[in-house]
């Protein structure tokens, strides 16, 4: 076969190089020591991914990871490596799945939620170490957005009751939050979103 | 640059076989409709006439038995047409039974039909993708109109008691149907002495082109179009005759029948020789599927802490083909349903690569792709969340 057939791979250049030589991974010879780790994902769900970060004056001076999951994954949590390098710890709080999304040139839409779980993870790791130093963490409420706003209802609010095993379906979310029972716009917005939640933090769907 | 290209994914589609494309290419003049009545029809319809020999032929049944679809999606189609017309008709048989890890072209059919109200019963498999003969037995009875169960399987590569399962099927009065399109030129198929009634095949599963394809009818089983619109097939397969894709599948299965015994016992030696392989050089590696009952070619194996996708790209880095039942591949969220059926974990399915072996491999394909993968996956469970 000749080689013009891999010069149109599945992915963009950059997502090949970053799937091919992948930065920043934890690699168990170079004893990384963690000032803070996050973990989200499951392995039921195809992909789950391990950040570690080490911190110096509010700064991420040091980011190691691990992932098990496809090459959108691999290139997608590589490349947020590079870019939450060097960060201060807000900065690196407000990257989203979009950002890394666009550096890496773009990735096919049904793709996309493979992209979803390295900033989730980045701010877990934040969090961790936040709470590790015993600081308040005022970013978790600066970042969170209003998905409904008949209700007041935050992206926050929803990812937290997913990760708490809470609600485990749209109508528990409902009856929680009340999301969605004002003029009901965000209904559609709101579902995805609790979708890719209950993706992130690998929790199946409870039949309704 | 040492990189070489092997394609391990036959299962997916074939390479059309030299003998195939030349005989096509030869009936590049075989444009007239094959049911004119003038000299340039006679000549196309001779043609297609010995194409339905050369299939009966390998079958070995009636050439009045073959009729000629764009592939098995459409022959499984109108075998599930055929059993809802008779039920919408009356037929005091009003069940279906099938199986969980039939091929899409089936198992996205049942759903409509489920969706429309029909009864179908999917039975269940052991751990190696194995139908139970004894829930094919518990679920006959006089309500079945017809049981449809695969000759061997596409992803795992299991090959059921297909004989068997016909005999239980009769026993009650029901109709047998089989999608025989991953057995055809891998294991005998014996129509006949199987007692089927109908029976799937695609040409492109055995070097024949993409796009043709057969329903075999048993003499006596039901019938009734899927298409309507000519007299084709006896007006069961309406639609002018494509000449060349049928000279090129009449010539498939004359090589199929040809080389069947060789080619089943050299496709199983470089499968076997593939899993030892790479059972050696990889820890931690999960055979799925049956090894007793095994089309030759095919090997079904999962890598813990590794997952499908990125293995199958790493590999296609290498110009190796193959394929995986993770999810990620197709980009939803759950992987192979056939793999699951059988109780697989759900870590192993995301991490499942399938090697298909085809006429074309040789040993030294096996040898590269022994030689490549053991790295891959040290690659890739070396950045595992899963660490051992």
């Amino acid at each position: 076969m000749s080689d013009s057939f891999m010069n149109d791979w599945v992915y963009t250049d950059i997502v090949k190089d970053h799937f091919m030589n992948p930065r920043n991974i934890w690699k168990r010879e170079e004893h990384f020591e963690p000032d803070g780790v996050g973990e989200v994902g499951s392995l039921a769900c195809g992909d789950q991914m391990r950040i570690g970060i080490q911190v110096k004056d509010d700064k991420i001076v040091k980011l190691r990871w691990l992932t098990y999951g496809c090459a959108s994954a691999i290139a997608s949590t590589s490349m947020m490596s590079e870019m939450a390098t060097g960060m201060s710890l807000g900065e690196a709080y407000r990257i989203t799945p979009d950002m890394v999304t666009k550096a890496l040139g773009g990735l096919p839409e049904h793709k996309f939620h493979c992209s979803v779980l390295g900033d989730k993870a980045l701010r877990a790791a934040i969090d961790d170490y936040l709470a590790k130093q015993g600081r308040e963490n005022t970013l978790k409420t600066s970042v969170a957005r209003v998905m409904c706003e008949c209700k007041n209802v935050t992206d926050q609010a929803i990812e937290t009751l997913v990760a708490s095993g809470k609600v485990r379906t749209l109508k528990e979310l409902q009856d929680l939050t009340g999301y969605g029972t004002g003029c009901g716009k965000c209904k559609q917005k709101i579902a995805d979103y609790f979708y890719e939640m209950m993706h992130v933090h690998g929790k199946e769907v409870a039949e309704e | 640059m040492n990189r070489r290209s092997v394609y391990m994914d036959n299962n997916a589609t074939t390479q059309m076989a030299p003998e195939v494309w030349q005989a096509m290419v030869a009936a590049k003049d075989l444009y007239g409709n094959a049911s004119s009545m003038h000299g340039f029809g006679r000549v196309a319809a001779h043609a297609v006439s010995k194409a339905r020999e050369q299939v009966a032929t390998l079958l070995d049944c009636a050439p009045e038995a073959i009729y000629f679809t764009s592939g098995a999606t459409e022959s499984n189609n109108m075998v599930f047409n055929i059993a809802r017309t008779l039920i919408d008709e009356g037929s005091r048989r009003n069940r279906i039974v099938t199986t969980k890890i039939e091929h899409p072209a089936t198992i996205e059919t049942v759903k409509y039909l489920k969706g429309l109200g029909y009864k179908i019963d999917e039975l269940s498999v052991d751990a190696t993708g194995l139908v139970d003969l004894g829930e094919v037995k518990a679920a006959m009875g006089d309500d079945v109109l017809l049981v449809s169960v695969m000759t061997g399987n596409n992803e795992t590569g299991t090959i059921q008691p297909v004989r068997e399962i016909s005999e239980l099927a009769h026993g009650c009065g029901a109709l047998m149907h089989t999608d025989a399109t991953q057995a055809i030129g891998k294991i005998p198929v014996d129509f006949k002495g199987w007692h089927i009634d109908y029976l799937s095949l695609s040409a492109h599963k055995f070097y024949g082109p993409k796009g043709i394809g057969v329903l075999a009818c048993a003499k006596g089983a039901p019938l009734f179009p899927l298409l309507h619109g000519g007299h084709q097939e006896g007006g069961y397969r309406p639609g002018t005759y494509n000449n060349q894709a049928i000279v090129g599948l009449g010539v498939a299965a004359e090589l199929a029948r040809r080389n069947l015994g060789d080619e089943q016992q050299r496709l199983w030696q470089m499968r076997e020789a593939l899993r030892k392989g790479l059972v050696a050089a990889i820890p931690d590696v999960v055979v799925n599927g049956n090894n007793e009952h095994c089309l030759p070619g095919t090997l079904n194996m999962s890598f813990p802490r590794a997952e499908g996708e990125s293995i199958l790209l790493y590999l296609d880095l290498e110009g190796i083909a193959v394929s995986t039942g993770s999810a990620c591949a197709t980009g939803s969220l759950k992987p192979s349903y056939v793999l699951l059926a059988g109780g697989l974990d759900v870590e192993l399915a995301h991490g499942s690569i399938r090697f298909s072996l085809g006429r074309y491999n040789t040993m030294d394909d096996v040898t590269y792709v022994v030689e490549k993968l053991p790295p891959i996956i040290e690659r890739i469970r070396m950045m595992s969340t899963r660490q051992q």
